[in-house]
């Protein structure tokens, strides 16, 4: 199973990748996205998938799930959210007021404005 | 872009409704099972979001005269400061507090501090989500 | 009290949500920013006071057992560091109240200000990995709406630039925190430095290393990955800049110093000889940097660049001496950064332009300023009895100590290059016949001349009065040189 994992992990990884190098804004977005979607993924399986009941400690139990990775996973996906959703204002306001969503026409030196 | 939206509306005015109770349920059912202020809170802006999309930004402000910053402010002093009322007992920030109550009609039912963090998180979800939507969709 | 030392975290905190109700009233924010600022520099120095005196403090959240929970531990350094951040954003803010405009007080300015400082202080003081990446995203989404305040095209440019670097290199840290999950199956930082110690570092461990380095070393700007810096902060208004660069990077830098003090402490030869190079490298690239531009901003920004690379030359070195000395010098460079930016700031706003070319001859109209500037530049490139001099010079004793003679050399000789660099603002700036000029407003000119003195004179009370510091400082080196007495503490506070 973690396998499988690692290996949906490296295919977000990789769209993410390739989307963040390409020159729209939007894909550049989802494309982040689909970065914080693969990390978070991985800290799930980094955090061993086994355990099958519920993260109760008690005398006898021993294949009891972590409860830490959720934890963490939970702060990071709202984390991401916010940091996404200010992007995409973000993105917006400069394509408002730069008139173009395309990053290699947004270059420009120091000395242009 | 005023199109002919009747159904939209129609339908939108109850399901609104239906996904605020829903937000509700989501929220208190957090505590044991799976849920929570961020879910209740993002579910709660979806409802309102189905309002702006069927009527538009100024009729939801006139609905509900919120300004979703303060809204925001008003979730982090909740959140924070349910987190920092233990240090007045000097016990460590975010300590947690909970009792068995028998309240009129519920009956037996244990209250919790860290309930009250997630209403200050339910706001500050709402409220942020909000502020975003309202910033994109302001200048059409 | 077992909560004191969360105090200076929480004021800011709790002020930036009060600060947000009052959006429209600036008198009042610029106020309640000030007396907020105030009162935490003033516990935050009674914090540093306690620890110098009774050791580590630590306290675990929600009352839980010491590495269940997240713990956050003031030792030496931490304290230090928050001590310095409040006492130099007083001085910035104070600076701002001129040139920051109405329209960005208007628009959340000060709360951003409130939830950055939150965000810094809260990074230094954390005891826990995956806090410490909380807190970093605090400070980094109260900067992204720094940077971006004001909404001028070059802003709205940069900042896309800006956050993109930054929300890859969060990425990568939650995926370097979830490799060191897995191996060491803990988050609380103590016990992360027990456990790699029980199992001796392998080469996975080392390795996780090398990928932190990279992650703090994108917001500390080490050498490969500082191409974001000078064109992302030069697009700031001067109080941010002076912010960001006063405090942002030294936050990468803390992490590293902390992670390479705590944690990767047996496998020397590898680790440490990395950040060897890189930061020598560091340097070389800042003072290129600095040599090549003529833009009075970005040669003070390459500066950045350079003192990082010095400090953490200093981390490198892992002996006490380096490591007194780097904690010498990173306080300096806060404060002299800032100041330096505020007087750039200056000669900008008199002359209207930041291109040394057109610049000239204003040391006949603004002589304080011009003598206060070189005093700044000569603290900057470390000459005695300045601030700089003496963190250097520890800096470059740890080095021979460790025996990297020929690196520690050129430590000393890129002080000769920083100097050359900040000098030459001086020389285009105030020297020679007359150049462009702004009409400018008196009042404000003594308003935002008046704290940058003030922060010019801290720092030459800080080079001279080193003796008076030095206490301090040793403390926290020694508690960065054996992470027995870190973990000790931590660990019995739990109980």
């Amino acid at each position: 199973m973690e396998i499988v994992m690692a290996f949906v992990c490296g295919f977000l990884f990789m769209a993410a990748v390739y989307l963040i190098l390409s020159r729209s804004l939007l894909r550049i977005i989802i494309g982040t996205g689909l970065l914080s979607h693969g990390a978070h993924l991985l800290i799930l399986t980094m955090g061993g998938l086994g355990g099958e009941s519920p993260p109760v400690l008690a005398d006898g139990v021993t294949d009891y799930a972590d409860p830490l990775p959720q934890a963490l996973i939970l702060t990071a996906i709202v984390i991401s959210f916010g940091v996404t959703a200010f992007f995409l204002v973000l993105a917006y306001r400069a394509y408002q007021e730069l008139g173009t969503d395309d990053t290699s026409l947004m270059k420009g030196s120091d000395e242009d404005d | 872009m005023k199109a002919n939206n009747l159904i939209l509306q129609f339908t939108s005015k109850i399901i609104f409704f239906i996904i605020f109770f829903f937000a509700v349920h989501i929220f208190f059912a957090g505590h044991y099972t799976p849920g929570g202020g961020f879910v209740g809170g993002l579910l709660m802006a979806s409802a309102i979001v189905l309002l702006v999309i069927s009527f538009d930004l100024k009729t939801v402000q006139t609905i509900l005269p919120i300004n979703y910053m303060y809204m925001t402010a008003t979730g982090l002093i909740v959140a924070v400061g349910t987190a920092a009322f233990p240090m007045l007992l000097n016990k460590p920030f975010f300590t947690h507090f909970f009792d068995y109550f028998t309240l009129p009609l519920i009956g037996k039912t244990s209250l919790h501090t860290a309930a009250l963090f997630d209403l200050g998180v339910f706001l500050v979800v709402v409220g942020v989500t909000m502020t975003i939507i309202q910033t994109i969709g302001e200048d059409e | 009290m077992i909560n004191f030392l969360l105090i200076p975290i929480l004021i800011p905190f709790f002020m930036g949500m009060i600060l947000m109700f009052c959006q429209k009233h600036v008198g009042l924010q610029r106020f309640l920013s000030l007396i907020t600022l105030l009162a935490a520099s003033v516990v935050s120095f009674f914090v540093m006071l306690k620890v110098q005196a009774d050791g580590i403090q630590t306290v675990t959240f929600g009352g839980w057992p010491a590495p269940f929970g997240i713990t956050m531990v003031a030792d030496g350094m931490s304290t230090l560091l928050v001590f310095t951040t409040f006492v130099l954003s007083l001085f910035i803010v104070w600076y701002g109240f001129e040139s920051i405009g109405v329209g960005r007080e208007k628009h959340f300015y000060y709360p951003g200000l409130m939830f950055i400082l939150t965000g810094i202080t809260g990074a230094f003081t954390t005891g826990d990995i995956f806090n410490l990446f909380v807190f970093f995203e605090v400070l980094l989404m109260s900067s992204y709406l720094l940077l971006v305040l004001g909404g001028e095209k070059k802003q709205l440019r940069e900042s896309i630039k800006y956050i993109l670097v930054n929300v890859v290199s969060s990425a990568l840290f939650v995926i370097t925190v979830a490799y060191l999950y897995s191996v060491v199956g803990t988050l609380s930082m103590a016990d992360i430095s027990v456990k790699i110690a029980d199992i001796g570092q392998p080469g996975i461990i080392t390795t996780i290393a090398v990928l932190f380095l990279m992650v703090f070393g994108l917001k500390a700007a080490i050498f490969p990955l500082y191409f974001w810096l000078p064109s992302s902060y030069a697009a700031a208004p001067i109080p941010v800049l002076a912010l960001f660069g006063a405090l942002l990077t030294k936050v990468g830098v803390y992490a590293i110093a902390r992670t390479y003090t705590l944690f990767f402490v047996h496998d020397l030869s590898f680790t440490h000889e990395l950040l060897l190079v890189l930061s020598v490298l560091t340097i070389a690239a800042g003072c290129i940097g600095a040599l090549a531009t003529f833009n009075a901003i970005q040669i003070i920004i390459y500066n950045i660049v350079i003192a990082v690379g010095v400090i953490l030359y200093g981390v490198a070195q892992m002996n006490e001496v380096a490591l007194e000395g780097a904690m010498f010098y990173l306080v300096h460079d806060m404060i002299i950064k800032a100041a330096l930016f505020m007087l750039v700031g200056l000669v900008i706003y008199v002359s209207g332009t930041a291109n040394l070319r057109k610049m000239g001859g204003l040391i006949k109209e603004y002589p304080v300023l011009g003598w206060f500037y070189l005093i700044a530049a000569f603290g900057l490139a470390g000459i005695p009895p300045l601030s700089g001099f003496v963190g250097k010079l520890l800096i470059v004793q740890g080095g021979f100590a460790a025996e990297n003679i020929w690196s520690s050399l050129f430590i000393l000789a890129s002080s000769l290059l920083v100097l050359l660099s900040v000098i030459r603002i001086f020389l285009y700036a105030f020297w020679g016949e007359p150049g462009v000029r702004q009409k400018i407003n008196p009042k404000s000119y003594r308003q935002m001349l008046v704290p940058t003195v003030l922060l010019v004179v801290i720092s030459i009370a800080y080079g001279v009065g080193s003796e008076w510091v030095a206490p301090f400082m040793d403390t926290a080196a020694k508690a960065l040189m054996d992470p027995g007495i870190y973990v000790d503490a931590v660990m019995k506070g739990g109980e």
